[in-house]
């Protein structure tokens, strides 16, 4: 197999740090000055491109397909339709409803309908122009509520086999009842809440190669947030076994969620089979837009009931899911906004209904926060209502009804392990705030609009707003969620060297040196040699849900232990005793402290090597009968829950609705910093992205089109819109996972959003039921 | 794609003469992202960063003249004390990577109504020097802009300099964007006082077909500055005049609903930022006597 010039011919070797000691990523600073080799880097001096035409409709039949003037162009070597498409004809990451190919229908405006290579992408993009496809166009399916009805017409008109039954369009229909909700409360608040179609606006755009191989498979070279899902599908609609079809992970700029699904991998991989070149296929920006799937828009009504105290007495919640197009991950995210509608509070009265939606807008599924983030702007609105109409100071009412270790979730799951809902909030009530804004003079820097120049102070008033949020770290309901490793030590050139090999995917969160920095401990050895991810290995499962230092992580612990043994069964061969070892320093490490061996010595030439999956403790599905009387929707479906709170104080020009953070507290509960400085780097770059859901971060979709598929038009925070933060990490500790740890990327995206905006509420007084909060909904013009 | 070059001011004249259909490029800032995004296929670029007069300014009779491809780095760093409506304008334009490759004539020719520089160069009576092999006219900025992305350039012509008049009193620029750095305009206001001609100028940027004067407002204003002969007291604005004068001056507006604001809201922040911005320019002036 030839090698594209760009992808890391040996292992990333990461400088020094154990567990717990601040690592700096091996890679931080290549990326920051441009060396880094991302996967639109890869290159082949033979290798051809690929493009993709896409439907400009967002719902139409695709009546035939002309390809002849396209194939006839000079430098085309092929176009190919859902008639080249040799093995199954549609992919998907938990159902197969999308097709490689539109077949028969397009359902939303971008989807691919044929692909072409040619020597030079103009070339590809000319060709592609030059395709005839007769389209009838129809009327789309664009709202989730109204695509609701029996009488909505169907974006699929067969239903997929794990379809709701009997439910037309929906998708899947999450119930959840505990308790008895026909109560009665002191007060009761209800409201309706929107959350935008948020995009995950990774820099690094779809991009691979794809090179044929003589055993007549294909080898890929991709940027993805999972190996061996994309190996699956790309080898189903290829038709080949999955042992032709091998992938390795190329340089990944960004993932958050949308990388999960395939986008260009079936594709190229096609081409190169059938042109027998290595095909390069690069999304546009613009096209990286209809490339991947987005943050799930959301329409929620709630009620909430509570006595005069402010005890919860039930809380009602209804949550309906934009899912567009296709399935994606959509059941499972909306499993995630149904469990986490209520937020971490007790409540033993539970009413929810999680609606996701088949429509002919842009499919959405995965993105950072998977489902907790709609609901947590529901929710904590909510609260703040219920605080304003009980006369209670808003955290108060919080920490009153704050879920704790051994509450109930709705879905009746006993949360096991630290759930400091109540510490978190007072720590970031208690941090001090910033001093007040000078009255005598002004900097353009620090206002609402910065140097645009707007105000000078006219009609800045400071809000302070709070939230807490929660959510699932791992893959839940059931699923068999885990991961492996293999771990070598050996001497090369008389230094100990261990090797780490998984197909974890390191998306730019920090994995490398997380397992690097487990292997030092484990094994007491310096040099650490992550070897590239590939498919030659078993699967690390996805770089998602915040669990790949806790489930490969565990895996490299696991592997690192069976070393261990491994040195001590042959220290132990060769008469020594090492009853109670340790390894140590290069040195075998008795319980006393004594150095009796150096593993160096021990190994001579010999290779202790070792291959552990880790699996998590198992999940349980919720459970689905409708008809079965008592509680429903009930079940531990979760492997442990990550906590975040924050205080936002903000500045808001009231005249223009413009806003300037002034600062932002979080308060996480981590179990155990593993590499510290990557801790605070996900706190902070998770809070950011709910900054920009709050503010400003939406995809606009109007008649299934998108409006603004560019970063002029689809705004993410500058570090202008980015306020100093105060970190606070605790570490409680979690006895069920590796090291006590709990995961880390995903809890500050939850809560940020909901604290920006109650602290526009506190400094405006609106009402401010829809993210992102624009302008006009500030100035109510 | 044929690409042109010229190194001097009749070089390019005699290229664009030649090849009409060429498209100029300076600093790149608007094209290259038309191109990118596969906008435009121009069959030609004729490029001219060869031309180095267009890089220089030079102070000519109470002016300031400004060649066509001076950036706004240099236009703040340089500059700003004798533009400071420019000035301020040109801080607020795109980042700083954008600032130090966008040119003054580029705003001018792209003619977007959303081009931050335009409208402190409607308040400053700035005046447009175009050529062509034809010959030379001066065209002054308020006749410059005919529609959206249009103005009254010749195919044939391009942008030598602009003639910006040395600030005559206080000027200011305030612009609303949706973040707040590196953002394209919602709406944005100029205001210029012009204390020797006892007048006033306004203009209003990205809420209507072409940057708009406000032509009532700024008779509404006059009238009252006269009336009530603050120009020689230079006592406080009454807050109701200021007030009045942002109604009106909004009423100017003819602002659209799209992705980044609503007609409705660009109308009110327009209202706000007139009144503001005179404000900030009455109080310099008050304090100017002092």
């Amino acid at each position: 197999m030839s090698v594209p010039t760009t992808q890391r011919p040996t292992g990333t070797e990461t400088a020094t740090g154990r567990l717990g000691d601040i690592t700096l990523l091996p890679d931080g600073i290549p990326k920051v000055t441009g060396d880094f080799a991302y996967s639109s880097d890869l290159w082949m001096d033979d290798m051809l491109w690929g493009v993709t035409l896409r439907s400009p409709h967002p719902r139409a039949r695709v009546r035939s397909i002309d390809i002849g003037a396209a194939l006839a162009t000079a430098g085309v070597t092929a176009v190919l339709t859902h008639e080249d498409v040799p093995g199954s004809k549609y992919y998907g990451l938990e159902i197969a409803d999308q097709p490689v190919l539109a077949v028969d229908e397009v359902r939303y405006t971008g989807e691919p309908v044929a692909i072409v290579a040619a020597d030079h992408p103009e070339t590809a993009r000319r060709a592609a122009a030059k395709i005839v496809v007769d389209y009838e166009v129809l009327d789309p399916i664009t709202d989730s509520r109204a695509a609701m009805s029996p009488d909505s017409p169907l974006v699929h008109a067969t239903p997929t086999q794990d379809h709701y039954p009997g439910g037309g369009n929906i998708l899947r229909h999450v119930r959840i009842r505990r308790g008895d909700p026909t109560l009665t409360a002191d007060v009761v608040v209800t409201g309706e809440y929107d959350v935008g179609m948020q995009d995950q606006a990774f820099l690094g755009p779809e991009s691979g190669l794809a090179v044929p191989a003589e055993d007549g498979g294909v080898d890929l070279f991709i940027a993805t947030q999972w190996l061996h899902v994309d190996q699956r599908q790309v080898a189903e609609s290829l038709g080949l076994p999955e042992d032709k079809v091998r992938l390795s992970l190329a340089g990944v700029g960004g993932a958050f969620g949308a990388r999960e699904d395939v986008s260009m991998q079936i594709h190229a991989c096609l081409l190169a089979l059938r042109t027998n070149k290595p095909i390069k296929m690069v999304y546009s920006r613009e096209e990286s837009f209809y490339g991947h799937v987005h943050r799930h828009p959301a329409t929620m009504r709630y009620e909430h009931g509570a006595n005069r105290d402010g005890t919860l007495v039930y809380v009602k919640c209804e949550v309906v899911l934009d899912g567009g197009a296709y399935a994606s991950s959509s059941p499972a995210v909306v499993s995630n906004a149904a469990s986490f509608a209520v937020g971490p509070y007790n409540c033993d009265n539970v009413l929810i209904d999680g609606y996701i939606l088949y429509t002919n807008n842009p499919p959405c599924g995965a993105m950072r926060g998977f489902g907790a983030v709609q609901v947590c702007f529901g929710h904590e609105s909510q609260m703040d209502k219920l605080a304003a109409a009980l006369g209670i100071d808003p955290v108060e009412l919080r920490i009153h009804n704050a879920m704790a270790e051994g509450s109930l979730m709705p879905t009746g799951q006993v949360v096991e392990g630290a759930a400091p809902v109540a510490e978190l909030l007072r720590r970031v009530k208690d941090a001090p705030l910033p001093a007040a804004a000078p009255t005598d003079s002004y900097d353009l820097r620090a206002l609402p609009g910065g140097v645009s120049n707007t105000t000078h102070g006219e009609g800045v008033r400071r809000g302070v707003g709070y939230a807490v949020g929660f959510k699932n770290v791992g893959y839940s309901e059931g699923f068999d969620d885990f991961s492996t490793a293999r771990v070598r030590l050996e001497v090369v050139g008389g230094e100990l060297v261990a090797t780490v090999h998984t197909a974890a995917a390191e998306v730019g969160q920090g994995l490398i040196t997380v397992m690097a920095q487990i292997a030092r401990t484990e094994l007491g050895v310096e040099q650490v040699i992550n070897q590239p991810a590939d498919t030659s290995i078993g699967t690390a499962g996805s770089t998602s849900a915040s669990r790949q230092t806790y489930c490969t992580g565990g895996a490299v612990q696991a592997a690192c232990e069976a070393v261990r043994d491994g040195i001590l069964a042959m220290a132990s061969a060769r008469g020594l005793s090492v009853e109670g070892a340790a390894l140590r320093d290069g040195k075998i490490v008795a319980a006393d402290g004594a150095a009796v061996a150096s593993v160096a010595d021990l190994l001579g030439e010999e290779i202790v090597e070792e291959t552990r999956e880790f699996h998590h403790r198992p999940t349980e599905p919720l459970t689905r009968d409708l008809g079965a009387p008592g509680d429903i929707g009930q079940g531990a479906a979760h492997l442990q829950f990550a906590f975040a709170a924050h205080r936002v104080v903000a500045d808001v020009d009231v005249e223009l609705g413009l806003v300037r953070l002034v600062e932002v507290t979080t308060a996480q509960d981590v179990g155990k910093a593993l590499n510290p400085l990557s801790v605070v780097g996900q706190i902070q770059g998770g809070t950011t992205q709910g900054i920009g859901l709050a503010l400003m971060e939406e995809i606009q979709v109007k008649d299934g089109k998108i409006r603004n598929p560019s970063f002029t038009d689809y705004l993410i925070p500058t570090i202008l819109d980015t306020p100093p933060m105060q970190v606070q990490v605790l570490e409680l500790g979690d006895p069920h996972a590796p090291y006590g740890l709990r995961g880390v990327g995903e809890p500050p995206t939850i809560s940020s959003t909901p604290a920006v905006v109650s602290a526009l509420r506190a400094a405006t007084g609106r009402p401010l039921t829809r993210v992102p909060v624009r302008p006009e909904h500030i100035t109510g013009t | 794609m044929d690409f042109l070059y010229a190194r001097s001011w009749d070089e390019a004249l005699a290229a664009k003469a030649e090849r009409p259909d060429a498209v100029p490029i300076s600093g790149g800032t608007d094209l290259m992202v038309d191109l990118n995004f596969d906008r435009r296929r121009p069959d030609a670029l004729l490029d001219l960063n060869g031309v180095e007069e267009f890089t220089r300014w030079e102070r000519v009779n109470g002016h300031v003249r400004i060649g066509a491809a001076v950036p706004f780095t240099r236009i703040i760093n340089e500059i700003g004390s004798l533009v400071p409506g420019l000035a301020i304008a040109s801080r607020t334009v795109g980042s700083p990577q954008i600032r130090n490759r966008g040119t003054l004539g580029g705003n001018l020719a792209t003619a977007s109504p959303a081009g931050d520089a335009l409208p402190p160069l409607m308040v400053a009576d700035a005046t447009v020097e175009v050529g062509s092999v034809r010959g030379e006219r001066t065209v002054p900025v308020r006749e410059f802009f005919t529609g959206p992305k249009r103005s009254v350039l010749e195919p044939d012509e391009l942008i030598r300099a602009v003639l910006v008049p040395v600030a005559d009193g206080p000027q200011q620029f305030a612009k609303v964007g949706t973040r707040n750095a590196m953002v394209i305009s919602v709406c944005s206001f100029a205001l210029a006082l012009h204390p020797a001609r006892r007048t006033v100028a306004g203009c209003i940027g990205s809420a209507g077909p072409t940057v708009l004067p406000t032509p009532d407002a700024e008779q509404y204003l006059e009238a009252e500055l006269a009336d009530r002969r603050l120009w020689d007291s230079r006592a406080e604005l009454d807050e109701a005049v200021a007030t009045r004068f942002g109604e009106l001056a909004g009423a100017h507006a003819r602002p659209i609903d799209d992705v980044r604001g609503t007609a409705d809201y660009r109308r009110h922040a327009v209202a706000v930022l007139a009144r503001r911005t005179l404000q900030w320019t009455w109080t310099e002036y008050r304090r100017a006597q002092r």
